[in-house]
């Protein structure tokens, strides 16, 4: 049971947070919306819940809520450029389908 | 795939629903683009890395045509196809501008009503035309940046733009394709940057040293809103200035013989270099090769440098003095110091504000960019993707906002707590055939009742062509303003006719007004339901009678026995008793019945009707 960040998602996920000025971690999750049913959950961790789970990935504390955890085990979060857009790219393995920009999925 | 951005907590945006907006500082000089990317304010960098697009567009011959460093790169060489600068122009005449710049511009102006234009190899064009291509490629990098279409953008706009200029100014916005969110006055913008709004009320103080102009602005933040109290400054005092000083004390350190135009540009290109390394350095090499062959080879430190530019800097003091006389502020009372424009990069700048206002300034975010900053964070708020909590809850809607729809009903089109400003359009129809005039009735309140509602205006559409009840579009737009003012355009599709009516919907209501209002919504939120649910019936009902008799009239005697045609009268008169009561299922127990009953007829009609079309002609034809 784990996920994973790339280094290069690591490193940038370190300095937004170091721009921010504060955050222990980065949170990821999932939500029920969207036109396919689950959304992923990316956001700055001010603070970790009781019930949460930690993983260390390349220096980054990850934080995930245990619900959210079955539908995205085994996923790397990866750092990358198209052109000049740039973001972060769930590879998630339990992906069955999701919309066509890969913004809410079903498993 | 949608690349993905880090959100604040508990804040991630709905798939789909993330809106792209960015702030864009449209410079005299140079203009640039940012954005709130993983919740930080960035500034958008072009392919090649550059922030900053220089403000400059040329409309050459045979169609060339280029914005930016493609662009200042021929000014030399085509001055007056070249146009630089032209937010001095925006929203001025041909007098206001022969006035301020008496010959000193190398372009042909052609005067014209509102505002001067200038003639180029491309034809006549206007400040605002230019502006938008400036526009345009920062749109078009944004969208790169993003991945998608710009939902809007906030423009800043120095704080003593007149109406004129700031109108020009969205019009050039419009013309580039993009929706002005909100324009923000350029010091307002510098200190949103630093999150001053979330900081202490009081008064600061914005000192803006560009590469042309001097600005100095002074705030008063009440309630997470900027006023600006006083304007100040010199429009022809800039970063130019220091280096044609230091191009001058080259020329005479060096003992340099009378030299050419190409010569003095590059003298003053190189002064600039050197001013600029000597903001992290002591002493830097002013190296220049002259056209001659001969090389020009000196050392300038910091100390020349402060002697050389001292009395600039001294010069930027004294708006600053009358503008906080004008403002009636003390210097004690400000609570802190924005430096804005690359100038303020220069030690000697810093340590004047400094002393002038006995506090450091703020520095930390580049002065380039601070504006842009500052302008994103806005755009992003303004645009929904919400960071804060109670950021200028002075800037909603406190009242939906609506229009009367038939069985005195209340269509809400703008609700209640939508940041301004916004724009909602909705559809309508007419209800009866040959309709050609619509009244339309603008509500505010949260009831489902025009009654329980409060009048804001009635206007009338006229010219609507005939047409069959509910074949016509009628689009009905709302638009409220950053200053709370609403427009409402009604709009018939097929012909474009149009109807318009302004109001200020914030008038004459106090806080308790309103919130007896929303206490009312609530109390009533029952009763409300049924009576609209009761109208909804009615209305049906309404429009199913109309429907029927004018079909009897018109085909009744034709396709109908005297029996069927007696048990839809029947059935008519049943429903026109059911529709007067108040009993909701009585009466949609009648239309339904009504329905029924005229279902052949209808069908016989339709049967009618394509035979006559096809009465006639032979199968090719058709």
């Amino acid at each position: 049971m784990a996920v994973t960040l790339t280094e290069r998602a690591a490193a940038h996920v370190q300095k937004f947070i170091a721009k921010r000025g504060q955050g222990v971690g980065l949170r990821l999750g999932v939500r029920t919306t969207g036109c396919s049913g689950l959304a992923y959950v990316l956001e700055y961790a001010d603070e970790v819940k009781p019930e949460d789970l930690q993983f260390e990935s390349h220096g980054t504390t990850v934080i995930i809520d245990p619900k959210s955890l079955a539908f995205i085990d085994g996923t790397e979060l990866d750092f990358v450029r198209e052109g000049l857009n740039e973001g972060f790219q769930f590879n998630n393995p339990n992906v069955k389908n999701e919309c066509g920009c890969g913004e809410s999925f079903n498993v | 795939m949608a690349l993905l951005q880090i959100s604040e907590p508990g804040q991630s945006t709905a798939p789909h629903q993330h809106r792209r907006a960015v702030g864009i500082d449209l410079g005299t000089t140079h203009s640039l683009v940012a954005t709130v990317r993983n919740s930080i304010a960035t500034v958008l960098p072009d392919e090649h890395g550059r922030v900053l697009l220089p403000s400059i567009v040329r409309y050459g011959q045979d169609g060339v045509f280029a914005v930016g460093v493609e662009a200042a790169a021929r000014q030399a060489e085509d001055p007056r196809n070249t146009l630089a600068s032209v937010k001095r122009f925006m929203g001025r005449g041909l007098a206001d501008v022969a006035k301020t710049h008496q010959g000193d511009l190398p372009y042909d102006f052609v005067d014209s009503p509102g505002m001067v234009q200038i003639r180029t190899a491309a034809g006549v064009k206007s400040p605002v035309e230019v502006s938008a291509e400036i526009l345009r490629v920062l749109r078009q990098r944004a969208e790169a940046s993003l991945g998608g279409e710009i939902t809007g953008a906030v423009i800043t706009v120095p704080a003593y733009f007149d109406d004129a200029q700031r109108q020009a100014t969205k019009d050039a916005a419009q013309l580039a394709g993009l929706e002005v969110l909100r324009l923000l006055n350029e010091p307002t913008a510098a200190a949103i940057a630093y999150g001053l709004d979330n900081a202490a009320e009081g008064v600061y103080a914005v000192y803006d040293l560009g590469g042309g102009t001097f600005d100095i602005s002074i705030l008063r933040l009440t309630k997470g809103v900027f006023e600006v109290l006083a304007t100040g400054g010199d429009s022809a005092l800039g970063g130019d200035d220091f280096d044609r000083r230091i191009a001058c004390w080259a020329i005479e350190a060096g003992q340099l013989p009378p030299l050419g135009a190409r010569d003095l540009r590059a003298l003053q290109v190189e002064a600039r270099e050197v001013k600029e390394a000597l903001s992290s350095r002591e002493a830097a090499r002013f190296h220049v090769k002259l056209q001659s062959g001969d090389p020009v080879d000196l050392t300038l430190d910091t100390a020349t440098l402060e002697s050389l530019g001292a009395n600039l800097v001294t010069k930027t003091l004294k708006p600053c003095r009358q503008a906080l006389r004008d403002a009636g502020v003390d210097i004690a009372d400000i609570k802190g110091v924005v430096l804005v424009g690359g100038s303020t990069r220069m030690p000697m700048v810093r340590a004047a504000v400094a002393e002038f206002f006995g506090q450091a300034p703020l520095t930390n975010l580049d002065p380039d960019q601070v504006v842009a900053l500052g302008a994103a964070r806005q755009a992003h708020l303004l645009a929904g993707n919400r960071s804060g909590d109670d950021w200028l809850l002075l800037d909603v809607i406190p009242l939906s906002l609506g229009i009367e729809t038939m069985g005195g009903l209340v269509e809400k089109i703008i609700p209640r707590n939508a940041t301004l400003p916004i724009a909602r359009a909705q559809e309508f129809t007419t209800f009866k055939d040959g309709q050609t005039a619509m009244r339309i009735h603008v509500l505010q309140g949260e009831r489902e009742r025009v009654d329980d509602c409060r009048s804001l205006a009635h206007f009338e559409l006229r010219g609507i062509p005939p047409m069959t009840a509910g074949a016509a579009r009628i689009k009905v737009e709302f638009e409220v303003d950053a200053d709370g003012l609403l427009a409402v355009t009604a709009r018939e599709q097929s012909t474009g006719v149009t109807a318009q009516v302004a109001v200020k919907p914030s008038y004459g209501l106090s806080d308790d007004d309103i919130a007896r209002m929303l206490r009312d919504s609530f109390d009533h939120a029952r009763d409300d339901l049924d009576a609209r649910a009761l109208a909804e019936v009615q209305v049906d009902a309404d429009r199913l009678l109309d429907a029927v008799r004018a079909a009897l009239a018109a085909d009744g005697e034709a396709l109908l026995s005297d029996t069927e045609r007696e048990a839809i009268e029947a059935r008519i008169v049943a429903l026109a008793e059911a529709r007067v009561g108040t009993d909701r299922s009585a009466v949609r127990q009648a239309s339904d019945a009504l329905s029924t009953a005229t279902d052949d007829f209808a069908a016989r009609r339709m049967d009618a009707g394509i035979r006559s079309a096809l009465a006639g002609r032979s199968i090719e034809s058709i």
